[in-house]
């Protein structure tokens, strides 16, 4: 079970991450400045387990896959939005961080509300509300992938079987 | 099949594919630059990986914080040279040759009509400009591509953006596109292609058309692409590194949408801070005084642009309030200015010239913003505090707006400062 940010639509990988940070993709170094501009106190208080929330078109901008990187050193378990800009998407997908297209969810679920993720039943489940929300099911190549732990695991386990 | 499709199709041994279909497509070529290469190559050989796919479709561009501008970003770029030379990469590029990754591979022929390209930078759509299906990715896609010549892709559906008329007299491709995006919003195209045609887009030259298909991430495309056609063609002539096929959208393309519109009425556009879908009409803004103005980047540095700032600035001065920074894109690009005297001209108009890199594009280096100040720039983003301080402000706009603007202070149509 994890505790809930929540942020509104757009939030870009600027947000994310500024581009004076890119410097480095330690992940523990990133987190630091996470999302620091737009909610100065999350870095500070975020938890191992927390999730994050938000509407339309998260992650949109750059490719840097120092936002998605940024959040999974803060601990985050998983994103829940509207929408995802497509490269945030893939690199999510491609790092093992677990997203969750929900706009119900995105909507209905508030800042510190304790949210847990049922993957076998695609299912989000709010506990301080009471409530269930579906979510968009992963393709199956997709679930390849984060099935694997990732696309670079899933590319060795791929490349093993040709040889 | 749409132009997409068709690319899509012939790179994944399929005789036809449709929206929604995974498929893992061959990579023509794939690039990195000085922020996103490292972590590819720190997965690529955190998974014991030791061969690249082929060492001459593999670009490594450090363009971002170069000339490196501290320690750790000299540490990102040694990480590239290194890996290079290790595997012998036909395409790294030092300061020198260096140029911005997405007006340098077009430049070269590396990146050509009917290519799949991958890039680990949004903006490798730009080269839909030449007719390829060119998608940005993140670094572990392009550290599978280092092994593997591959990428996973849903192949994703098209909107046609049809341009009847002509542009009018100081309207570019940047305005055309700033215009779409505030019609359709920074996630109009999620996930899908903008395949831009009609008789606006065919007149007009190639370098407005890269930054027509730059910014088609900006409405959250998957890509941007103009059908090849004889400008496409001239351009890559000569340039051409290897062989290519220029594809057209055959008759049964069907597109989930299409969106037409009357380029003659496409003035000069602007986006407000803070996000680039913020557009506005030159004419119906307020009077907005400006610190700063930048002309470079990926989407604005070609030698049409400079050509435009030049035209303007010639025998005028910078506002004394206003600094102005002129980036040309890439070596070849810079040497052209040179000889044309655009330099020149630059220079006594009271404007600093850079070496090509992102620089402040990015807020990296080389022009960053402090508090509470306003930049002008022919660049593609303005979100909070990308170009500096979180209370700084990005406008978006052409080279000719940014010219006019540098020299009244305030952001102006560019008829007003002739
Ligand atoms: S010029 Fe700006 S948008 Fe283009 S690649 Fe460089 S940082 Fe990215």
């Amino acid at each position: 079970m994890g505790r809930c940010w929540k942020f509104g639509n757009n939030i870009s990988t600027d947000h994310i991450i500024a581009g004076k940070y890119l410097v480095t993709s330690d992940p523990k170094t990133l987190a630091i400045h996470c999302l620091e501009d737009t909610r100065p106190e999350f870095p500070k208080k975020v938890k191992a387990g927390d999730l994050v929330v938000a509407g339309e078109n998260f992650g949109c901008g750059s490719s840097r896959e120092h936002a998605p990187i940024a959040l999974k050193g803060c601990g985050i378990k998983g994103i829940i939005a509207s929408s995802f800009a497509r490269i945030f998407f893939r690199n999510a997908i491609n790092i093992g961080l677990p997203i969750f297209e929900s706009r119900e969810a995105a909507r209905d679920i508030q800042e510190g509300d304790e949210v847990e993720i049922d993957m076998g039943a695609s299912k989000i489940v709010n506990r301080t509300r009471g409530k269930n929300y579906g979510f968009e099911p992963f393709p199956k190549e997709i679930l390849e992938i984060i099935e694997a732990g990732g696309l670079m695991q899933f590319v060795k386990k791929r490349m093993g079987k040709q040889k | 099949m749409t132009l997409a499709e068709r690319i899509i199709a012939a790179h994944s041994g399929q005789s036809e594919v449709y929206p929604g279909q995974f498929v893992y497509a061959d990579v023509d070529f794939c690039l990195g630059n000085d922020i996103t290469a490292p972590i590819a190559i720190k997965e690529f050989e955190e998974a014991g990986l030791e061969k690249v796919f082929d060492r001459n479709r593999i670009a490594l561009v450090p363009d971002h914080f170069t000339p490196s501008k501290d320690i750790a970003s000299a540490q990102q770029v040694k990480t590239l040279r290194d890996f290079a030379r290790r595997h012998q990469l036909e395409y790294f590029f030092e300061i020198g040759s260096m140029g911005v990754e997405h007006a340098l591979l077009p430049e070269l022929g590396l990146v050509l009509p009917g290519d799949l390209v991958i890039g680990a930078d949004s903006h490798t759509c730009t080269y839909g400009a030449l007719g390829a299906f060119a998608v940005g990715v993140g670094s572990t896609d392009l550290a599978a591509c280092f092994a593997t010549g591959k990428v996973w892709l849903k192949v994703p559906e098209t909107i046609k953006f049809l341009f009847n008329g002509r542009l009018p007299k100081w309207s570019s491709g940047k305005d055309l596109i700033l215009f779409v995006i505030g019609d359709i919003g920074v996630d109009g195209a999620l996930y899908k292609v903008m395949e831009f045609t009609g008789p606006a887009i065919s007149a007009l030259p190639i370098d407005d058309r890269f930054a027509i298909c730059n910014m088609a991430v900006e409405a959250g495309a998957k890509a941007g692409i103009i059908p090849p056609d004889k400008i496409a063609e001239k351009y890559v002539k000569g340039r051409a590194k290897r062989g290519y096929v220029m594809y057209s959208s055959n008759g049964a393309a069907s597109y989930c949408q299409t969106k037409e519109y009357d380029a003659s009425k496409i003035t000069p556009q602007v986006a407000l801070p803070n996000l680039p879908s913020n557009v506005q009409p030159v004419e119906a803004l307020a009077r907005i005084d400006i610190d700063q103005v930048v002309i470079g980047s990926c989407t604005n540095g070609r030698i049409t642009d400079l050509r435009v700032a030049a035209g303007i600035l010639k025998g005028k001065k910078v506002h004394p309030y206003v600094r102005l920074i002129v980036i040309p894109a890439t070596q070849a690009i810079y040497l052209e200015a040179l000889k044309e005297g655009l330099i020149e001209t630059f220079l006594k108009a009271g404007a600093s010239v850079s070496t090509p890199t992102c620089g402040p594009c990015l807020g990296g280096h080389m022009g960053i913003l402090a508090e509470g100040e306003r930049c002008l720039a022919t660049t593609n983003r303005n979100f909070p505090g990308r170009m500096g301080h979180p209370k700084s402000e990005v406008y978006l706009s052409s080279p000719a707006v940014a010219a006019a603007s540098a020299v009244t202070g305030k952001i102006t149509h560019p008829a007003e400062a002739i």
